[in-house]
């Protein structure tokens, strides 16, 4: 449902509170927190890609001052259960320390316990290990074919899931159409790499049966999975929401950091805290992103109009795996993109090879997959000599189709592409920009317009861990808030997760602010800690705006109602002639009639004698709140809701490469972006644009390269290369707004912004620019180097 | 990522500077730390000692010098007393003062033009140039800069002074002539006396203020008709040590730099020379992007002079 | 190694503290550890990411690169000497919220001083001016857009041209 058209404070230009704090260096980070006693953890890891752990000697390192404990993983996997997995793996376990094998270069293998962290990495150097080298392999590829080296013998196979999904008439709609084409797009490793590396403390209070835990933390469920791994009720853990978290985008899952430092702390009975360096963190925090080969084979007729499409996509997870081999899952919600793609034939393929583990990088598998349906139409077009802009309006799910049911079984909610796309090429003046493209490509430049139309599926249903491992039947997700007004009448909200960065506190407040139709200043908004917590997954899947939002606005709905009920009672009207306004509520037809806020609140606080027989006292309401469209298992061919919502996004780039030097430049840069009501613009302005910056990195910069032994080559910032300021372009967002019906304003979520569209938007514009030198690019990233030697190449060839 | 334990001495002269060197096989001198702490944190370097040498006074200036050393490379035109023009910065000198000093900019105008592409602002701030030359990197502009227009380096070690030209300093990947208990004293910059003189720099890099995975640094004087009289011409990053290109520098001299005539002499100046090749970019490519880069500072250094 | 602690005098933000190191502690967690001066933040410890920013004598550095022993004789500002008084925001500061040039707050103290000190000598920069300063950090969240945007409108504000909106 939607709200009234006009908004007091939703989608206005307001601060964000947060920034308060953040810009006065009062944010309140892992690393900031130290309880005092607290000992520091440095990791010992492994050298090898695979290998035996034959020994570990701990004397030397024990010896040395200030340290406390070597921990080593025999000792911790008798003490704890194995971290969760989302597929049905069990002989794929998964723990903080390497148990007798060691599985990725970079593995931890034993933790140090020190005074402080210098005196822990001292000693971590003297811990020696001796290690017996075996076979290893890295590439997802190889590693699905039987034969090549296993990396979980146990498991009889690298492969963690092979599942084909059909969809409508594949076969058929194939054999009618006269067209068909075939590649491979490959989506390298990268993920979103926070400036801020994981942190968490553990505290245990013996005497209370309590462990503490400070993280910078983003990950659903993370309590309970730390209670069920330290044999702990989920009641013996705290985690503390009230931590600010610097940057996630999804990858600071730290379960196994924490099952490791809340082993510690209950062991040695003192506070244990691990803040990953950066070399950690690259190399052994489990942090990478998807890593994947897309087959993907489509059929289309003359115009242009793809009918069907069947994709392969193969996923190269690392050594073990937790949640990542879901990334496959989740696209299948939009599985065919914007476009009307009658059928679709879908393999998900997850391998595991000796590398570094994957965790859920922003979007959860949907960039990836956009890129590869983007390249895919280019293709199509350029296979016909047809306008690419075109060939997408032909294929595009028009606005009088929503709600609009995908082959997989989720139904897009609403949009209006072809509208989004007219004002982005509007505003870029797309004439001029060709002519501009041209202009360069007669200067001697290399020169490309890139385009991509891409979805963001947003509101977090959890169907793809049915979808993927029937075992697993969690289907959906909650989210909550509390609103308690107190005896003075101030009001404050609570929210029940940790934040990001996404100014969750500023979302609650404008919500709360428009239904009560207050000053959003006015409504404190506090954190729980996870044991006085209502249900809540945390930010992920675009998810806050549109079920934080969304609790927010029904609890207020529900205080709001209960002001008018105690107002009904005490005037002694029905409720239905009354008027809630602005705090006060009113008698519609007699105005002088009325309670007042203060009067409301004295009532509910103090004067119970006036409340309606049976209502509770006080002004505390909650709301807990399932995800729109959600709760159902999939059918036996995989049908489900994936996400509630879809926001749509348009790109359009022009990028001149230097042909001499390889080097690209984005000199023009507009993106059309529809995520329903907007409710801070200033909040999903920085979220696009942020997320364009990622997906830049992952397009051109970032790669998590291997060395063919085995060795992560990009471990540090030298080699693994983040976008500066230089490397981002001005971007013009062009806005457009077609509500989801599904949600209390019409929102839609933002939190993946940009990032879905933007890797694919470069990767056309590249292609477009090697297209006069016959050279066709479908691997990411596009590196300056090994793109200014494909053009040499080609140059020499023609 | 911290270093490993060390001891810390601050050095208030190069006297004490060396003997603390010499009393230490495990001792480091450190002066901006821009490069030396980054490997320290990544415990790829662990000094026993660190010798810190920012504060002597005396080796941070930037100086106009007139040299009596007929060894000096290059022809510098004499002063009427028969001396060679230079200027000269100590080697704790920092990077951030030499990019903004009114000396550098008039009379070592390629250095000046090297110099805002090194690092960031923040890393010029403490960095020195007497750090960059002794790391020796070759994708280090100062390096190369110092390569191209044959600088002097001075050291002193043992209680001797000595020096070597650029060529005969940087010897391998951040391998130089500085003996192991030595402190880098100066570097001094030869001074083109001739009135129409230009400068070209251009470097590749994936992002701004990286590494470079090639650079050209290109000095040329032309006569009143726009021919050259004088070049230097210096490639970086694309080799161990960066290359001075003598013979391209010659062949220029009378010609306009002309593109393809320039294209042509460096291009069979690098064809038997073995360009590096790693993670980032592989050696064909360096060597295409040097030849490109090349071009682009010659060009760029001639019509700087002609409008001199 | 049992290495000899050393006596060091930081002036910080005005004031003077005494304090007694390893030679091998950063400034950065000096700073942090022993001042409680939690605002600079770690984010590579390699001198890349510009997290650590602080200023010695108004001029940005890495405090990642600089060992605490270092840093006696400076007059040294973290973020937390630039609030004129408590709840009060520096027109930087309050550039950086006005026109939300951040989001997770973890490069923001960095970028705050860095945007100090380029205002502090080029006090009406370009817009590629002000790209060039903040170049040496990196943001993850915002893209640098409302960054720039920021700073953009400090230099105005501080130059008189665009005094704060009422906000009654």
């Amino acid at each position: 449902m939607t709200a009234p058209a006009k908004f007091r404070f939703v989608s206005t230009d307001r601060r964000v509170r947060e920034d308060r704090r953040f810009v006065v260096g009062k944010g309140r980070f892992a690393a900031d927190i130290m309880p005092p006693g607290v000992k520091h953890v440095a990791l010992v890891t492994s050298p090898h890609p695979h290998a035996r752990i034959r020994s570990i000697d701990k004397r030397a390192a024990l010896a040395m001052p200030g340290v406390h404990y070597v921990l080593d993983g025999a000792e911790l996997a008798a003490a704890t259960l194995p971290l969760a997995a989302g597929l049905d793996t069990p002989n794929v376990p998964r723990r903080p320390l390497a148990v007798d094998v060691a599985r990725y270069a970079g593995e931890w293998v034993a933790a140090v316990v020190a005074d402080s962290r210098a005196l822990a990495e001292d000693a971590a150097e003297a811990v020696a290990v001796d290690y017996e080298p075996l076979p290893f392999v890295l590439d997802g590829e190889e590693a699905y074919r039987p034969g090549s080296p296993l990396v979980h013998a146990a498991h009889g196979s690298n492969v963690l899931l092979d599942r084909t999904f059909v969809w409508g008439e594949v076969e058929k709609d194939f054999a009618a159409c006269p067209h068909r084409l075939k590649h491979r797009v490959t989506w390298g490793r990268s993920a979103t790499v926070p400036i801020e590396t994981f942190g968490v403390t553990a505290s245990w209070d013996p005497w209370r049966e309590i462990l503490d835990i400070w993280a910078s933390i983003q990950m659903p469920k993370y309590p309970d999975q730390t209670a069920v791994a330290l044999k702990l009720p989920a009641s013996s853990v705290r985690v503390h929401y009230d931590v600010d978290v610097g940057g996630s985008y999804g990858v600071k899952r730290g379960i196994k950091h924490t099952v490791l430092v809340g082993h510690l702390a209950r062991r040695l009975g003192m506070p244990v805290r691990l803040v990953e360096d950066r070399l950690e963190n690259m190399r052994g925090g489990d942090m990478h992103g998807p890593e994947r080969n897309f087959d993907v084979e489509v059929a289309f007729d003359d115009a242009g109009v793809i009918h069907a499409m069947k994709m392969r996509a193969l996923d190269n997870v690392g050594a073990y795996a937790g949640r990542s081999p879901f990334q496959l899952g989740k696209p299948v919600g939009a599985i065919v993109g914007p476009y009307r793609i009658r059928s679709v034939q879908y393999q998900a393929i997850a391998v595991v090879t000796n590398k570094t583990v994957q965790e859920a990088v922003r979007a959860f598998g949907q960039s990836p997959t956009n890129y590869a349906i983007e390249r895919t139409i280019d293709e199509v077009a350029n296979r016909l000599g047809l306008d690419r802009l075109e060939v997408r309006r032909r294929n595009l799910i028009r606005r009088e189709e929503f709600p609009y049911l995908i082959p997989s079984g989720s139904t897009y909610d609403s949009g209006d592409y072809h509208t989004v796309i007219e004002k982005v090429l509007q505003r870029a003046d797309y004439a001029a920009l060709v002519a501009e493209r041209d202009r360069l490509r007669a200067q001697g430049m290399l020169a490309g317009i890139g385009i991509a139309a891409c979805l963001e599926p947003s509101g977090g249903n959890s169907s793809f861990e049915p979808l993927l491992n029937p075992k697993n039947e969690t289907t959906t997700w909650m989210d909550s808030c509390r609103i308690s007004v107190d005896l003075g009448g101030s009001i404050t909200a609570t929210m029940h997760t940790s934040s990001s960065g996404q100014g969750h506190e500023t979302l609650v407040g404008t919500v709360v602010g428009e239904v009560l139709e207050i000053d959003p200043d006015r409504v404190r908004v506090v954190r729980a800690d996870s044991l006085n917590a209502l249900p809540s997954n945390s930010p992920v899947g675009s998810r806050m705006a549109i079920m934080l939002g969304g609790a927010a606005f029904h609890a207020a709905q529900k205080l709001k109602g209960k002001l008018v009920a105690i107002a009904a009672h005490d005037l002694n009207v029905p409720a239905e002639r009354l008027t809630y306004r602005e705090g006060n509520v009113i008698d519609s037809s007699a105005p002088e009639r009325k309670r007042s806020w203060a009067e409301l609140v004295a009532i509910a606080h103090r004067h119970i004698h006036r409340l309606p027989p049976g209502m509770e006292p006080g002004l505390s309401v909650a709301h807990i709140m399932p995800v729109p469209t959600g709760g159902t298992l999939p059918t036996p061919d995989g049908r489900v809701q994936m996400y509630p919502c879809y926001a749509f996004e348009f790109h359009l780039m022009l990028v001149a490469i230097d042909p001499d030097l390889g080097k690209p430049e984005i000199r023009r840069y507009v993106v059309g972006h529809d995520c329903g009501t907007v409710i801070n613009p200033k909040i999903v302005r920085g979220m696009t644009m942020g997320g364009i910056a990622h997906g830049i990195g992952a397009a051109l910069y970032e790669e998590f390269a291997y060395s063919g032994d085995g060795l992560l080559m990009a471990q540090t910032f030298m080699d693994y290369l983040l976008p500066s300021a230089h490397e981002v372009p001005p971007v013009e967002i062009v806005h457009h707004a077609t509500p989801s019906p599904h949600t209390v304003f019409g929102q839609k979520g933002s939190g993946e912004s940009g990032y879905l569209g933007a890797p694919a938007a470069v990767a056309s514009a590249v292609n477009d620019a090697l297209r006069p030198l016959g050279i066709v690019v479908n691997s990411l990233p596009i590196k300056m180097a090994r793109l200014g030697d494909l053009i040499a190449q080609a140059r020499r060839g023609s | 990522m911290k270093p490993a334990p060390f001891e810390y001495s601050r050095a208030r002269s190069v006297e004490e500077a060396c003997a603390l060197l010499a009393a230490d096989d495990g001792a480091r001198l450190i002066a901006g730390g821009q490069t030396l702490v980054p490997l320290m944190a990544m415990r790829l370097a662990r000094p026993t000692r660190l010798v810190d040498i920012a504060r002597i006074p005396e080796l941070a200036y930037v100086r106009d010098v007139h040299v009596d050393d007929p060894q000096l490379h290059g022809r510098e035109e004499a002063s009427g007393e028969g001396k060679a023009a230079a200027v000269a910065i100590g080697a704790t000198t920092k990077q951030a003062v030499v990019e903004h000093d009114a000396l550098v900019r008039a009379k070592v105008p390629l250095l000046a033009k090297a110099m805002p592409l090194v690092g960031h602002d923040a890393t010029r701030a403490r960095g020195t140039i007497g750090g960059s030359l002794a790391n020796g990197d070759s994708a280090a502009e100062i390096v190369l800069t110092a390569v191209t227009l044959g600088a002097t380096l001075t050291w002193r070690v043992d209680g001797r002074t000595e020096q070597a030209e650029a060529s005969q300093f940087f010897l391998g990947p951040m391998v130089t002539a500085l003996p192991p208990a030595a402190c880098l004293l100066e570097a001094r910059f030869p001074v083109w006396s001739e009135p129409r003189v230009g400068t070209g720099f251009h470097e590749v890099n994936e992002r701004h203020g990286d590494f470079a995975f090639a650079a050209a640094a290109a000095q040329i004087a032309v006569d009143g008709d726009g021919r050259c009289t004088r070049a230097a011409l210096g490639i970086g990053a694309a080799t161990a040590v960066p290359l001075r290109l003598d013979g391209v520098a010659k062949a220029l001299q009378g010609t306009r730099c002309e593109e393809s005539l320039v294209r042509r002499l460096v291009a069979e100046a690098l064809a038997e020379v073995e360009t590096m090749a790693d993670l980032h970019a592989s050696a064909e490519y360096r060597r295409r992007a040097a030849i490109t880069l090349a071009v682009r500072a010659v060009s760029d250094a001639h019509r700087t002079a002609r409008r001199a | 190694m049992n290495v000899e602690l050393k006596k060091v005098e930081l002036k910080v933000n005005g004031a003077t503290h005494v304090v007694e190191v390893e030679p091998r502690t950063s400034l950065l967690d000096c700073l942090r550890d022993r001042l409680l001066l939690t605002g600079a933040h770690a984010g590579c410890e390699h001198g890349v990411c510009g997290a650590c920013t602080v200023l010695l004598d108004g001029v940005a550095v890495r405090s990642c690169l600089m060992f605490a022993v270092q840093a006696d004789g400076y007059a040294i500002t973290t973020i937390e000497g630039l609030s004129p008084g408590p709840g009060e925001l520096s027109p930087v500061q309050d550039a950086f919220c006005e026109a939300h040039g951040m989001q997770c707050g973890y490069c923001t103290p960095a970028m705050i001083l860095t945007a100090h000190a380029l205002l502090a000598r080029n006090p009406s920069p370009t817009r590629a001016q002000i790209i060039e300063a903040i170049s040496g950090n990196i943001c993850r969240c915002t893209g640098y857009a409302q960054i720039v945007e920021a700073i953009a409108l400090a230099a105005d504000r501080m130059r008189g041209q665009n005094l704060p909106p009422d906000r009654s």
